[in-house]
């Protein structure tokens, strides 16, 4: 049960950065915006954390710093997409490619250096618990604040007029436009603001999942695996943070599998949610086919479960939306 | 915008590479980067004698072989995201043909070993594809998802079965015997087969898609994928044709890596050229005829980069920046340019 427990705590913990990157793609997403750069992000503001950090000596100056980078990513994004008309994939897979390599670059002085990180917080009482209290005793501030940011981004979205307006601006720009919201700077807003939350997450691994700077850091990949969640989550905040923890498994079950079969090279293991992401994207995919669909409509049981399996995308994603050509 | 005159082109080119400059200059200056001596450094690191000449010629040779094979796939509007993965693969294959001929062999044999990594490099495109076409899995995830797993194949054959007896590390397989490597251009590192084989790549590429039926057919895809299939121009097989092709020739820039360049597997066969051809093509916007230089002009980067640690105590990657750089300010200057349009089309 104790093992159990630990287990879990370590999904938590390894989950952290991927939910907040998720659930920042996800609000850029609903905003009709894809931000290709997670992956170059991720890493970037993972080195401006670390570094912010181990010069001022207080990591939470450093996860500050995290966000702002992520939010200026975002930002360049934005602007080019969505003021200057170019593509926003084309402009998101530069900038990826382009933030990784600033973050070689800016960071090779803090290459493997000591410098503090977010540490943990205790729950006074809550240790002594049973089961709860392995898990939630002492944990590291990103896995509340992630937990915090799940409950935060559903709220937005779904209970207060902004998240409304958000999801107008994703689904239907012109009816959007056409109630007098200014679609174009809503889409920037939420471009920053979804940046800010990858920021936050870059600085959650530099910080305190894989503390630390170097060629490679660990947390390469971290962002293509967060944009294909965002996908799976069917761009839902809660199921999205739960195809995250799911992927934190598979990485958690990584390290219990080299142990069972230590003939097989760690860096193997590191590239296993990878396949596992295709197989994901195929199966989420494949409930939109007709002939899937036909199977499942003749079977009540799998129509039962196939319920919600499948969500289609904001119907604006990736779409320009001029307000001068009109309604 | 083909209707500006050749001035206004220039001028545009020169605002495009001064902005590319000024960013650059701001973010490399602060992380102790004096401008000038940078510029310097890279450049004379890059053609400041006929071996290093050498080096940006063999580095020219996969990064032209992956841009030219990313053309056929985008004149269909596909971006095939994958070709890193492809690269390793066709190394992985070309080695794979190599291994029974541990002590040495002939012409034949490189011959089955090009023919091998273009197998393999067409064989992960094919799958890439197959995942897009009948798993509408959007290839931007089939083919980033295959290169991770194309690096995964590789550390677990250079700590597993390849290993070299004695010692498993990220150095690599077993080096070739010297009669597997494809013969130099004079004293310098590039192998004159390579320059042929990049040089013939250009030019397949042009006629396949500017000379035939099959390109123009290519093109009627990529311009209208639905009435193509009214047409019958079976959009799906030619999606799949185009990804082979292109795959084909990335596997082709593994097996020069392989054969040419490191004389091994190693963890980092590909060195990125993947991602960096990736830029190149946007860089070109798509155009056959300026991809040759630009892969040129970025090969010489990455070979004066190695300098930077060396005499300024800068990262290497500075290269990769300066050139993600400079394909954002493009971006940039391009969509100013439609700003500007725009408001005199309002006026």
């Amino acid at each position: 049960m104790d093992t159990f427990a630990l287990t879990i705590a370590a999904i938590l913990m390894a989950g952290a950065p991927l939910v907040l990157a998720t659930l920042g793609e996800t609000l850029t997403e609903k905003a009709g915006i894809i931000n290709l750069s997670l992956d170059g992000s991720i890493l970037l503001s993972a080195m401006a954390a670390f570094a912010c950090s181990a010069t001022f000596d207080s990591p939470w100056l450093g996860m500050l710093a995290g966000a702002c980078v992520g939010a200026a990513i975002a930002g360049v994004l934005g602007v080019i997409g969505i003021f200057l008309g170019q593509s926003q994939l084309a402009v998101g897979f530069i900038l990826t490619l382009l933030s990784r390599d600033l973050a070689y670059f800016l960071g090779h002085n803090f290459s493997r250096q000591p410098g503090p990180n977010l540490g943990l917080w205790t729950i006074p009482g809550l240790g002594k618990a049973p089961f709860v209290g392995l898990i939630f005793g002492s944990q590291s501030p990103v896995v509340y604040l992630s937990l915090a940011a799940i409950a935060f981004c559903w709220w937005w979205m779904y209970r207060t007029e902004a998240g409304m307006r958000l999801r107008a601006v994703g689904e239907s720009p012109r009816a959007a436009f056409g109630r007098g919201i200014r679609v174009r700077m809503v889409r920037l807003y939420y471009c920053l603001a979804g940046g800010a939350l990858v920021g936050l997450a870059g600085a959650a691994y530099s910080l305190a999942v894989k503390p630390g700077w170097g060629r490679p850091q660990g947390c390469e990949g971290a962002g293509w695996i967060a944009l294909a969640i965002v996908i799976f989550g069917g761009w839902h905040p809660v199921r999205a943070a739960l195809g995250a923890f799911f992927f934190a498994a598979l990485q958690v079950s990584g390290i219990y599998l080299q142990e069972i079969f230590p003939s097989i090279p760690a860096p193997v293991f590191q590239v296993a949610p990878f396949p596992m992401m295709i197989l994901t994207l195929l199966a989420v995919n494949m409930g939109r086919m007709g002939w899937v669909q036909d199977i499942v409509r003749r079977h009540p049981l799998f129509k039962a479960l196939s319920r919600g399996w499948s969500i289609d995308a904001p119907a604006a994603l990736g779409q320009d939306f001029d307000p001068k050509k009109g309604l | 915008m083909n209707r500006d005159s050749l001035l206004t082109q220039i001028g545009w080119l020169a605002l495009t590479l001064l902005l590319a400059l000024a960013l650059t200059v701001i973010v490399a200056w602060p992380a102790g980067a004096p401008p000038l001596e940078t510029i310097y450094v890279l450049f004379k690191g890059g053609v400041s004698s006929w071996s290093k000449i050498g080096r940006v010629l063999a580095g020219w040779v996969p990064l032209t072989l992956c841009s030219v094979g990313l053309l056929i796939p985008f004149t269909a509007r596909l971006w095939n995201i994958g070709v890193e993965g492809q690269v390793i693969m066709g190394a992985i294959f070309c080695t794979a043909a190599l291994r029974p001929f541990e002590d040495g062999g002939g012409t034949g044999v490189i011959i089955l070993a090009l023919a091998a990594s273009v197998a393999g490099g067409a064989f992960w495109a094919l799958l890439a594809g197959l995942l897009r076409v009948f798993g509408r899995v959007h290839e931007i995830f089939s083919g980033l998802g295959l290169n991770f797993v194309a690096l995964g194949v590789t550390l677990w054959l250079i700590f597993g079965p390849w290993r070299r007896p004695g010692v498993a590390s990220m150095s690599g397989t077993k080096p070739l015997d010297i009669s597997l490597w494809l013969p130099r251009l004079g004293t310098m590192s590039v192998s004159w087969v390579g320059l042929i084989l990049a040089c013939a790549a250009v030019l397949l590429v042009y006629i396949l898609l500017h000379r035939t039926k099959w390109g123009l057919k290519m093109r009627a895809v990529g311009e209208n994928p639905k009435a193509a299939t009214l047409f019958s121009l079976g959009p799906r097989r030619r999606l799949l044709q185009a990804f082979m092709l292109c795959g084909g020739l990335a596997g082709l820039a593994g097996a020069t890596q392989v054969l040419s360049v490191y004389h091994r597997l190693l963890p980092n066969i590909s060195s990125g050229y993947g991602y960096t051809a990736l830029l190149v093509s946007m860089m070109a916007s798509f155009r056959l005829s300026l991809v040759p230089f630009i892969c040129l002009f970025f090969a010489v980067l990455n070979v004066g980069s190695i300098q930077l640690p060396l005499q300024l105590g800068l990262d290497s990657s500075l290269s990769g920046v300066i050139q993600g750089i400079m394909v954002l300010s493009l971006f940039i200057v391009q969509g100013l340019r439609l700003w500007l349009k725009q408001r005199k089309e309002a006026d």
